[in-house]
């Protein structure tokens, strides 16, 4: 696979590591009294779209930026790359 | 002879030596082994895989099934190689496969007469019990009967590289319809990589007699290659297979540079390509299918385009009498070709009844059929369904032709069925690819040429480029008719699968056994799975198909096509990557000075570490250890420990953040300490452990396990970009940066003031233990200094510029003389490590939590940070959780083994009285006995108490107690002196 990289342009995905689904992005913080089931469901479940997906990617032969990719499962087509702390802004500022 | 006058693509002049099963043979250049073979009157050139049923030459190109053949000798040999591929060289050893005694001969044959009873499914039904039989007995046997050509089980002694192009347009393919669309690429200006996977460029225009604007298709083929080459934006690929279409454009191909093997100068022999597209043309043709009929599988039975091919490329004759079986117009080309070179034509048989014979002047028969042949390891004649035997040597077969679409299902496509033609074309295609030609299923070059200028358009245009007008091409060729497949079972011992013997019986079978889909077909009977992966017999396989189903082809489907299209060989994949290649080791910054000192290395992780510096007289490693172990703990030590990972931490936020990433408090850490740091995985389980130093208000140095550096700085990157990205955080790896030594030992303050600078104070008071700073050394050299211990002893760390290490290193061998210093190895690291009852990477195994590890009161209650939560939950908290603790035997003179499993004495060894298991063992010099870390219910608890240790796989049991993990100086009064 070929993935743009928002700064460093197309790249080989040898180059990337594979985290998994992008809601891993959203940890629950710890509160008083502590909250089991979120941090649980927070940790174990996933979902596994055939179809788009937004997943994390780590350039580590690279910049080292983490990266959110909005992916297809099935043709893997990539459709959108950006930085997890410009997702993360943007999702802050309700974008 | 069965070789013409002249006429060819061969070098009369030049005659090529080679050998076939030990007898002495002559080609030409320009032949391929097939080519020469069949020159030399040599049609049985192996046996089949079950049966073992003689079997020649078949094709003239890489969808051979039969002519499989073992290449070469010694450790360069290659095995099931098909001999239609091969360039024939000088000297060439060629040896045919899978016979007992000789090819003519071969004992095996007597399966062959047992094939009533060997149909699909036989070996799953007959060799089910008894059931300690099959491994020992059935499967050896098996193996040996059937199968295909032998490895020479030494080390290949070729070199194989990999490499990498870029292009706006990838052509796969350089018949017709490559040559016409690279050239109509080349002059727009588009980067063009062309890529056949035969020695000479031309695709089928090589073996072809037709004229095209007045000249020869081959020259005329010729002149396009020509000027091909003179385009620096061309880049021309002979010999290289695509063997894959993968995301994004991206293809894989295998150059075979050299069949020899021979380069002496370390040249590749073969080169895997990966190639980068932005648009793609497959013109991979088509490749001919056979008819089913009787014993359709003897030696001098052919396909027709090849044995035109034969004639025609490499002047060869395949027969003396030879006869066409036919049921479309092409069959028609190869008599006319034939005939014009002078070769006797019994006849051509024909299926079709409802044409006009472009032929009149040769004997043919329309709308017969061939249903059974006679032969021994040669056809000697064929039977037509009005019962009338016709004498003949070879016969040539065509049953019309399958478009190469393989590489249009990489990514899922499914070929659609064309009923005009009677053949599978691609479906949906991969992004960026098109096809062309015959592999679209348009056979007539009048369409063909009409395509690549509608085509080619359209995808330069999309590539940014302007199409230039091309030549205008006239030709002499009629358009194309196919006859339909039969829609009865052919009768007798017919085959489908050539290589992997697979016959209309076993198909049958198959079906009536319930195995009706194209794909569980397939995996029962074995059709289309073998070297070729079906390249001529799916589709004949999916005809039976439909026949018994009563149902039409496109309704079964195909099964699904995956790379490679040929098979590629792992020494291609693997390059330069093998032996010590295969991963680059690190080698530490005393490396050098370490193998001067003799030192045996291990690798850790990707380093290369010194294990231990055996001295002359030592006469094993254990002698070694101990000795080092005891010197340092009497006087001074010192270790290379670089190989932890280091990391720099800035920034406004670091306290907060190494607070979130460690399970223990770090915020409050005064600047000049170090603190030792758990890190969780988020789902409660120990990820890493190491030490931490804070050098300023915001300025710390992370240090992680040697074999966690990488991971850990990655899931640093996480926290920070992921997790707290409003952070002021700023982390760098420096592992490769600072070098880092040990120095541990009752005298290790005593040397170390030798080097330091003046204004530094390393007394117990102003430099106590956990204390840390940036000094200077030898007169200026910036360092760092950490009072840590990993040993127990008194003992620092000390880093500095990598590039120092070696002159440090020497400078501390000729300053320590006076200390007695000693340098130690990973090994009376380990020892010393265990003899203080620290956790290390057999401890941080991915399955132990901070509670199981004794940490569990480290662990922040009120913070949050990195698996604190998770690590509260009930199962890791249970009354009988694994504690680590020591274990010592009760006979000193055991030795404890890591691995063991702690079950109570008395109680059965079986897995639900398991307990848990030994961890890290050692023999400790100090305490003179065998000593051992591990985990068991409850440890803590039960100082004291007698358990077996189970080794299963010695069958050994050792009686153990359980001590306390601390067996050296338990409270620690050496480290802080």
């Amino acid at each position: 696979m070929i993935i743009p990289h928002p700064y460093l342009g197309p790249r080989d995905s040898c180059e990337f590591v594979y985290k998994g689904d992008a809601a891993l992005l959203f940890r629950p913080e710890r509160e008083d009294p502590v909250d089991y089931d979120t941090f649980h469901n927070y940790l174990y479940l996933r979902n596994n779209p055939a179809g788009e997906h937004k997943e994390l990617w780590y350039h580590e032969y690279g910049d080292r930026s983490w990266l959110v990719i909005t992916r297809n499962t099935e043709t893997h087509e990539i459709l959108k790359v950006e930085l997890a702390v410009d997702y993360l802004k943007a999702q802050e500022n309700g974008n | 002879m069965f070789r013409l006058k002249n006429g060819g693509l061969i070098n009369r002049g030049k005659i090529l030596n080679f050998s076939f099963n030990g007898k002495k043979l002559y080609g030409y250049e320009g032949d391929t082994l097939a080519s020469a073979l069949l020159a030399n009157g040599n049609h049985l050139v192996g046996r089949s895989f079950k049966y073992h049923r003689p079997r020649g030459i078949f094709s003239a190109g890489s969808e051979e099934p039969s002519a499989l053949i073992q290449l070469g000798s010694g450790a360069h040999t290659e095995p099931n190689i098909r001999a239609t591929t091969v360039p024939l060289f000088n000297n060439l050893v060629v040896t045919s496969q899978n016979h007992f005694g000789p090819l003519e001969w071969d004992l095996m044959r007597i399966n062959d007469f047992l094939s009533p009873f060997l149909g699909a499914g036989f070996y799953y039904k007959t060799f089910m019990w008894p059931k300690s039989f099959w491994e020992k007995i059935y499967e050896p046997i098996i193996r040996q009967a059937a199968g295909l050509g032998k490895l020479s089980s030494k080390e290949d002694p070729s070199c194989y590289d990999k490499g990498f192009l870029h292009c706006d347009l990838l052509i796969i393919g350089s018949g017709p319809s490559g040559l016409q669309s690279a050239l109509c690429a080349a002059r727009s200006g588009a980067k063009v990589i062309l890529a056949d996977e035969d020695f000479l460029l031309g695709g089928s225009l090589n073996g072809e007699k037709l004229q095209i604007n007045d000249v020869s298709a081959s020259d005329w083929g010729a002149q396009i290659i020509e000027e091909l080459k003179s385009f620096e934006n061309v880049r021309l690929l002979p010999k290289t297979t695509v063997f894959g279409a993968f995301d994004h454009g991206i293809f894989g191909a295998l150059e075979v540079k050299d069949y020899t093997g021979q380069f002496e100068n370390k040249k590749p022999r073969q080169v895997l390509w990966r190639i980068y597209t932005k648009q793609s043309l497959l013109c991979s043709g088509a490749t001919e299918r056979s008819l089913l009929f009787g014993n359709n599988d003897r030696p001098g039975i052919m396909l027709s385009k090849s044995v035109r091919q034969y004639c025609n490329r490499w002047g060869v004759i395949p027969g003396k009498n030879i006869s066409i079986y036919t049921n479309n117009d092409d069959g028609w080309i190869t008599a006319r070709d034939l005939k014009d070179a002078g070769c006797n034509i019994v006849t051509v048989i024909d299926e079709r009844s409802d044409i006009n014979p472009p032929i009149k002047d040769i004997n043919y028969h329309l709308g017969k059929k061939v249903i059974d042949t006679r032969g021994g390891l040669r056809l000697s004649s064929i039977i037509l369904n009005d019962k009338s035997k016709i004498k003949t040597d070879c016969l040539a077969v065509s049953g019309g032709f399958n478009p190469n679409v393989h590489l249009t299902c990489h990514q899922r496509g499914r070929p659609q069925w064309v009923k005009d033609y009677q053949c599978f074309v691609p479906g949906n295609l991969p992004k960026g690819m098109n096809v062309i030609g015959a592999a679209n299923g348009v056979f007539e070059l009048e369409n063909i040429f009409q395509e690549i200028t509608d085509k080619m358009e359209r995808i330069l245009s999309s590539l940014g480029y302007k199409t230039k007008t091309t030549n205008k091409i006239k030709f002499n060729r009629k358009p194309f008719n196919v006859g339909a497949f039969s829609n009865s079972l052919p009768e007798g011992n017919v085959w489908v699968d050539l290589q992997n013997d697979v016959t209309v019986k076993d198909l049958k079978l198959s079906v009536q056994e319930g195995f009706h889909s194209v794909e569980l077909l397939k995996r029962y009977s074995t059709l289309g799975m073998a070297t070729d992966q079906g390249k001529n017999s799916n589709v004949l396989g999916l005809s039976i198909l439909s026949i018994l189903k009563n149902k039409p082809i496109e309704e079964s489907g195909t099964t699904i096509y995956r790379p490679p299209f040929t098979p590629v060989p792992i020494g291609a994949f693997a390059g330069r990557s093998r032996g010590s290649h295969f991963r680059p080791f690190r080698l530490t910054p005393s490396h050098k000075w370490a193998q001067n000192q003799n030192a045996v290395f291990v690798e850790a992780g990707n380093w290369l570490r010194a294990q231990w510096f055996p001295l002359p007289d030592e006469k094993s490693w254990r002698e070694s250890v101990d000795r080092e172990v005891i010197r340092t703990r009497k006087s001074v030590g010192i270790c290379d420990v670089t190989t932890l990972g280091k990391i720099d931490i800035k920034g406004e936020d670091s306290g907060a953040f190494l607070n979130f990433v460690y399970a223990n408090n770090f915020g409050k850490l005064p600047v000049g300490k170090v603190r030792y740091g758990l890190m969780l995985r988020e789902d409660g389980i120990a990820f890493d452990d190491g030490t931490t130093a804070r050098l300023s208000e915001n300025h710390f140095v992370m240090t992680t396990t040697t074999a966690n550096a990488v991971t850990v700085f990655r899931h640093l990157e996480f926290c920070r970009q992921c997790l707290k990205s409003n952070w002021d955080v700023h982390l760098i790896s420096t592992t490769d940066h600072w070098a880092q030594f040990a120095i541990a030992g009752p005298k290790s303050r005593a040397l170390l003031s030798e080097i330091m600078d003046s204004g530094v104070n390393i007394s117990n008071k102003s430099f106590p233990f956990m204390a840390c700073g940036e000094i200077s050394i030898f007169g200026g050299i910036r360092a760092r200094l950490f009072r840590i211990s990993f040993s127990g002893e008194l003992a620092y760390e000390l880093a500095l510029p990598r590039r120092y290490a070696s002159s440090f290193m020497n400078a501390m061998t000729e300053l320590g003389k006076k200390f007695n210093l000693v340098p130690y190895g990973t090994e009376a690291l380990g020892v010393m490590r265990i003899e203080k009852g620290h956790a290390a990477g057999n401890e941080l195994n991915g399955q132990t939590t901070a509670n199981n590890l004794g940490l569990g009161k480290m662990v922040s209650k009120l913070n949050d940070c990195i698996g604190n939560t998770m690590s509260e939950r009930d199962g890791f908290n249970r009354k009988d959780v694994l504690k680590l603790v020591g274990f010592t035997p009760t006979n000193e003179m055991h030795s404890l083994v890591a691995g063991s499993h702690f079950i109570s004495r008395g109680k059965k060894v079986a897995l639900e009285n398991d307990e848990g298991w030994m961890s890290s063992v050692a023999f400790s010099p100090m305490l003179g006995k065998s000593i051992g870390l591990g985990f068991i219910k409850e440890g803590d608890k039960r100082f004291g108490e007698r358990v077996d240790a189970i080794n299963l796989l010695n069958n050994e049991k050792i009686e153990v107690e359980i001590t306390s993990p601390h067996f050296f100086d338990p409270k620690g009064d050496r480290l802080r002196a």
